[in-house]
């Protein structure tokens, strides 16, 4: 079972107070989007062996939502962040570059 | 024949004798014994049948591990299946049942299907499957669920209490054996939090049956004084705690058996330990193979270290002339500590082409024949052991000599126990030199900072010798200080030792006799529990199940409680020979948790009963219980469905509701309705996010019904909307969506729109909320007296604060009913004094209480659509003909990029009806959820077309039939016409007419008066 450090109210939560959230930071596609753009935003999902990046829900806890990077093979949590961001810090990103070398995601550079 | 010995037994006292009955036999033994060595005191040496052949089964180990003395343990409620023997503490009045017999553990009538065993072959119920189709169901399904299983679980309530204890700690130690105390010892001194477990009641592990010395000393006194230091130091010790199962970043589950050994006394009977570790050191031990033989499943066939434990612990001797068979030296110290207790050895086979260490010539000295290079070509007997059969290891088993014997104690070597450690990821390598898989302590299991979780010590290590155990231990308890960022503190190693200078290394011998005819791999067990034989996996490997994974599937090795703990080594051994294959390209399978079974009442723990979830109450709930209520589940809550009265059924209290309501008044307790606030300078831009119409411009006192869709185009909630302030909306949601819309408001505001400056407030269990409705509603409140209440100065759809009588009210003129209709939110404080004198006041106007199901049939005499009914995740607010609540000019909304996909606008969507049926001739509906079709029409399949389903349905006493309202494939545009309901309550097709989804006033002049 998880446990993910909550970074708007700084606990320690087990996985059992948390509610997964599924992929982070999605763009939405709303009316007049491309049909193909609007699929993946409702249904296309990354399910990686490695670096994922998820949103949580504190939701036993202060409600809020966060960001968190972790393995999905070791377990390993690279970090966790605020919700209001549409990519991850960069500091973390170059964290998890110096554990997994030649890790890849989503390229983030047309995203503020 | 197994019995107590005249003396020895470290843990029994021999001068409290304890009763209890096996099977409804009376036996007795001792304090402190288990009942596994309480039986063989008794000589009670079938003690079960196997699951498969029905064979008779005697007790094989002292441990866990032991996979044939599984009983029925208590009585009554509390009366246990599948509780192991070994594992279970001797008590006063104990009662124990044997398992998969019919009618006796003598006889029993399913050991025909061992004369037949080779029709039932490996995976022979996969291949009853195959054809023909009617033979699995009235042949095979009912023949092998009468045969297989173990205990039955038991019918009656549990009456014992569980508890769940979370712990927080630096270090937990798994095993309280010499590797796990050394090991906390020195986490204990250098200041880390610990918390170490022992599965059994006593601590030290196996050091006392193996008659090990620490410093000089037998084993116990630095136990003794290794747990009374740590005690001393604070740190937590459980005995009686087996750890179930390790899980990611340090979760360890454990249960700790706190009165199983004394039942009916106070307190919890088991506690189930919720561990967050930030390391784990699994200092479990080891579990002892058998070796592979023909006829190893034969009562009185145990492991070496068993009968060890059964002499020093408990003074059972398993036999009187008792043969060991092994493949190390370890096994024996079993044949000294027999020969010592006067118990006649008369040889020890060993597989080993050479046996000339010291233990051998300590056996020799005893006078115990020792035999090299030797094997059993079959163990004698047919309901127990009579003797064995000679052969040479190698060659097919030509049989050399026979030894009789009345048991064997068979050593095939030692597995450790790497349950735990592969529970959490951690991966383990194959020692060709011990014969065993260990932990790979270079891939331990990760924990969340990606570094080691947990730590291998001891024999659970693969370290077998003793005198390298507390070395090992206090290397693993370093290395977690370490990473834990404690100092290690300084402290001298435990000298450890076993009497002997060295032991020879252990030789794998799969097979007893090496080259096993074909005839005897169908005799030789690899899983007593589950009755694997090697012919099983030869056969598992012959058809294509090459992985260790799918081979244990199809033949069920270390399926059940075994869960790889004596089967698994063997059994993979076989694999790969059979397939050409080296051990490690074979592979293990998964362990998976639990380590042992463990009790639902323990996974429940406290949330059992009342606390499986509580209930949601509303300040009038006493009030509706003293008022006759039929309480339905909404959500958490509890709502009444109706108010009987003496003498009246559930629908007629129904139809009273409803007629007393549509002539007079109705309250209803509308209090578990969601009520969400959504404030700041955005809350209008959010809102016209969140429903399909324009909220934005709702004015301040108005109200307006709004729709929520999920991003899917999908209807998920409805409900009313009070404009509060320029900045201030109120959210009617439904009862069951209330804590779910909120936190979908959340997850939008703080995850997509965190710039905007809103904000939503739950404030469902702030007010009571209290319908009035009917034609009198009115007169009702006026009577109280108070605000201005009029038609003209409070339209329909608008609120007013303001007072009835001295409360201080929000009213809202909205209706669900389709009559004149008020709510009234008040305090939730005053909820059920408002209530009371709603109530009084009523009497005059004939007012009732009403329920849920009487608000049902109103709401559908209207045609308003219920969330759950009209609704199931797949239909859309136009498939409920609600276009006109969206908004056609708005830019965006959740859910309006979907409603444009093609789907979702075609006309022949299955649309919202109503259904004019005939009258039944009692007051009677149709069935919920039937489908709907035509006469005749058929599908591309040639069956019948359905054409719809119905939504809702009720018997509608204002109109004096039944109603229903369908969803039916362009349904708007085929009113009029007449489709068919197949109604099995009535068991005929019904003629349905499709008509509009409104029955009663549908100019809406009741409501707006």
């Amino acid at each position: 079972m998880l446990k993910l450090r909550c970074p708007n109210c700084g606990f320690v939560s087990d996985e059992t107070e948390l509610v997964n959230g599924g992929e982070a930071h999605l763009k939405r596609f709303g009316p007049g989007s491309a049909d193909e753009d609007f699929e993946a935003y409702l249904f296309m999902r990354k399910n990686p062996m490695g670096v994922h990046f998820e949103r949580w829900l504190h939701s036993y806890g202060c409600g809020k939502w966060f960001h968190a990077a972790r393995c999905t093979i070791t377990q390993e949590v690279f970090g966790t962040y605020s919700a209001q961001v549409s990519r991850p810090p960069s500091e973390l990103i170059a964290e998890i570059s110096e554990k997994r070398p030649g890790w890849s995601y989503r390229d983030w550079s047309g995203e503020d | 024949m197994s019995r107590r010995l005249s003396d020895g037994g470290r843990l029994i006292d021999r001068n409290k004798p304890i009763r209890f009955t096996f099977d409804g036999k009376r036996l007795s033994g001792f304090q402190g014994d288990t009942l596994a060595s309480a039986l063989l005191a008794n000589g009670e040496t079938v003690v079960g049948r196997s699951f498969k052949f029905h064979r008779p089964r005697g007790i094989v180990a002292s441990g866990p591990e032991e996979p044939n003395a599984l009983v029925g343990l208590g009585q009554g409620p509390r009366r246990e299946p599948n509780q192991v023997a070994t594992m279970s503490e001797l008590f006063d009045g104990l009662v124990a049942e044997s398992q998969n017999r019919w009618p006796s553990l003598k006889f029993d009538a399913g050991a025909l299907s061992d004369r037949f065993s080779r029709f039932l072959p490996a995976g022979f119920y996969y291949k009853t499957f195959i054809s023909p189709r009617i033979a699995w169901r009235v042949l095979f399904e009912p023949a092998i669920r009468r045969m297989a299983g173990l205990g039955k679980p038991p019918e009656l309530p549990d009456p014992d209490q569980y508890e769940h204890f979370h712990a927080h700690v630096d270090i937990l130690v798994v095993g309280g054996g010499i590797a796990g105390l050394a090991a906390a010892r020195l986490a204990a001194a250098s200041g880390a939090r610990v918390l170490v477990l022992e599965q059994k009641p006593v601590w030290g592990g196996r050091s006392a049956a193996d008659g090990v010395t620490i410093g000089g000393a037998p084993a116990t006194e630095w136990v003794r004084s290794t747990v009374n230091e740590l005690e001393a130091s604070g740190a937590a010790l459980r005995l009686r705690t087996t750890a179930l199962g390790a899980y990611s970043h340090g979760y360890v589950l454990a249960c700790e058996r706190l009165a199983d050994h004394k039942p009916g006394e106070s307190g919890a009977r088991q506690r189930l330990w919720r561990i967050r570790a930030s390391k784990v050191i699994v200092a479990a031990g080891a579990i002892e193979r058998p070796l592979v033989c023909p006829g190893n499943d034969l009562p009185g066939v145990m492991l070496a270290s068993a009968v060890r434990d059964y002499l020093s612990e408990f003074g059972v001797s398993a036999g009187d002339r008792i043969a060991i068979v092994a493949n190390n030296d370890d096994a024996y110290r079993t044949g000294l500590a027999l020969a010592d207790s006067g118990v006649d050895v008369p040889a020890i086979l060993d597989t080993r082409p050479s046996a000339a260490g010291e233990l051998q010539a300590l056996a020799r000295e005893k006078g115990i024949r020792v035999l090299e290079s030797s094997g059993v070509a079959e163990i004698l007997g047919a309901r127990r052991v009579r003797g064995i059969a000679v052969c040479p290891i190698d060659g097919r088993g030509a049989k050399s000599e026979r030894i009789s014997c009345d048991a064997v104690a068979l050593s095939g070597g030692w597995s450790p126990a790497v349950h735990l450690w592969s529970h959490a990821g951690g991966k383990l390598l194959w020692d060709e030199r011990s014969v065993l898989f260990r932990p790979d302590t270079n891939r331990p299991p990760p924990g969340d900072d990606g570094k080691a979780m947990a730590y291998s010590a001891g024999a659970a290590n693969g370290v077998l010798l003793c005198r390298d155990i507390a070395s090992d231990a206090e290397k693993a308890a370093t290395a977690a200080l370490q990473d834990l960022g404690i100092e290690p503190a300084r402290m001298e190693c435990p000298r450890v030792e076993s009497g002997v200078g060295g032991e020879a290394a252990t030789e794998s011998a799969w097979l007893v006799p090496g080259s096993m005819t074909r005839a005897d791999r169908s005799r030789a067990w690899l899983d007593f529990q589950n009755d694997v034989k090697v012919s099983d996996i030869d056969l598992a490997a012959l058809e294509g199940y090459e992985s260790v994974e799918h081979a244990k599937r199809y033949t069920t090795l270390g399926m059940a409680t075994d869960q790889g703990k004596l089967s698994n080594v063997n059994g993979l051994a076989v694999l790969a020979a059979d397939l050409g294959a080296e051990i490690p390209e074979v592979g293990t399978t998964t362990f998976r948790p639990p380590y042992v079974p463990v009790a639902m009442g323990a996974i429940a723990g406290e949330a059992a009963g009342e606390l499986f979830k509580p209930v949601r109450k509303t300040p009038m709930h006493d009030w509706h219980e003293r008022n006759g209520a039929n309480w339905e589940p909404v959500g958490d809550w509890r709502r009444p469905y109706c108010y009987l009265r003496a003498g009246e059924g559930v629908k007629d209290a129904v139809n009273r509701e409803v007629l007393r309501t549509r002539r007079g008044a109705g309250l209803l307790d509308a209090s578990t309705l969601g009520k969400l606030l959504v404030a700041g300078p955005d809350a209008g831009r959010f809102m016209d996010m969140l429903y399909t119409s324009v909220m934005s411009s709702l004015p301040v006192g108005r109200c307006k019904y709004g729709l929520m869709c999920n991003e899917n185009g999908f209807l998920m909630d409805d409900g009313v909307v009070a404009r509060i302030d320029d900045t201030t909306f109120l959210c009617h949601t439904t009862t069951g969506g209330a804590d779910r819309i909120h936190a979908w408001m959340e997850e939008w505001l703080q995850t997509e729109w965190w710039d905007w400056r809103a904000h939503v407030y739950n404030l469902t269990e702030q007010y009571a909320q209290i319908g009035v409705a009917g034609p009198s509603a009115r007169s009702l409140l006026e009577k109280l007296g108070g605000m201005d209440l009029s038609a003209e100065s409070f339209p329909f759809m608008h609120w007013r604060d303001g007072n009835i009588g001295k409360f201080k009210v929000r009213a809202y003129r909205i209706s669900f009913s389709g009559e004149l209709s008020f709510e009234l939110a008040v305090r939730a404080g005053d909820g059920l004094e408002l209530w009371t004198a709603l109530i009084e006041a009523g009497e005059e106007f004939g007012a009732v209480a009403y329920g849920t199901e009487c608000l049902h049939v109103m709401r559908a005499e209207k045609g308003f659509i219920m969330i759950g009914d009209e609704t199931d995740g797949t239909v859309t607010p136009r498939d409920l003909g609600l276009n006109w609540a969206i908004s056609k000019t708005k830019g965006d909304f959740i859910g309006k990029r979907a409603l444009e996909r093609p789907y979702l606008t075609r006309s022949d969507r299955w649309r919202l009806v109503g259904l004019e049926l005939p009258r039944f001739k009692s007051k009677d509906a149709l069935e919920d959820g039937i489908y709907l079709f035509e006469k005749g029409a058929v599908n591309a399949h040639g069956h019948t077309k359905m054409i719809g389903r119905v939504t809702s349905t009720y018997y509608s006493p204002t109109l004096e039939r039944p109603i229903a309202l369908a969803l039916v494939e362009s349904g708007p545009e085929r009113l009029g016409e007449i489709v068919c309901v197949n109604s099995k309550d009535r068991g005929k097709d019904i003629a349905a007419k499709i008509v509009k989804p409104v029955f009663l006033d549908e100019e809406g002049r009741r409501q707006n008066a």
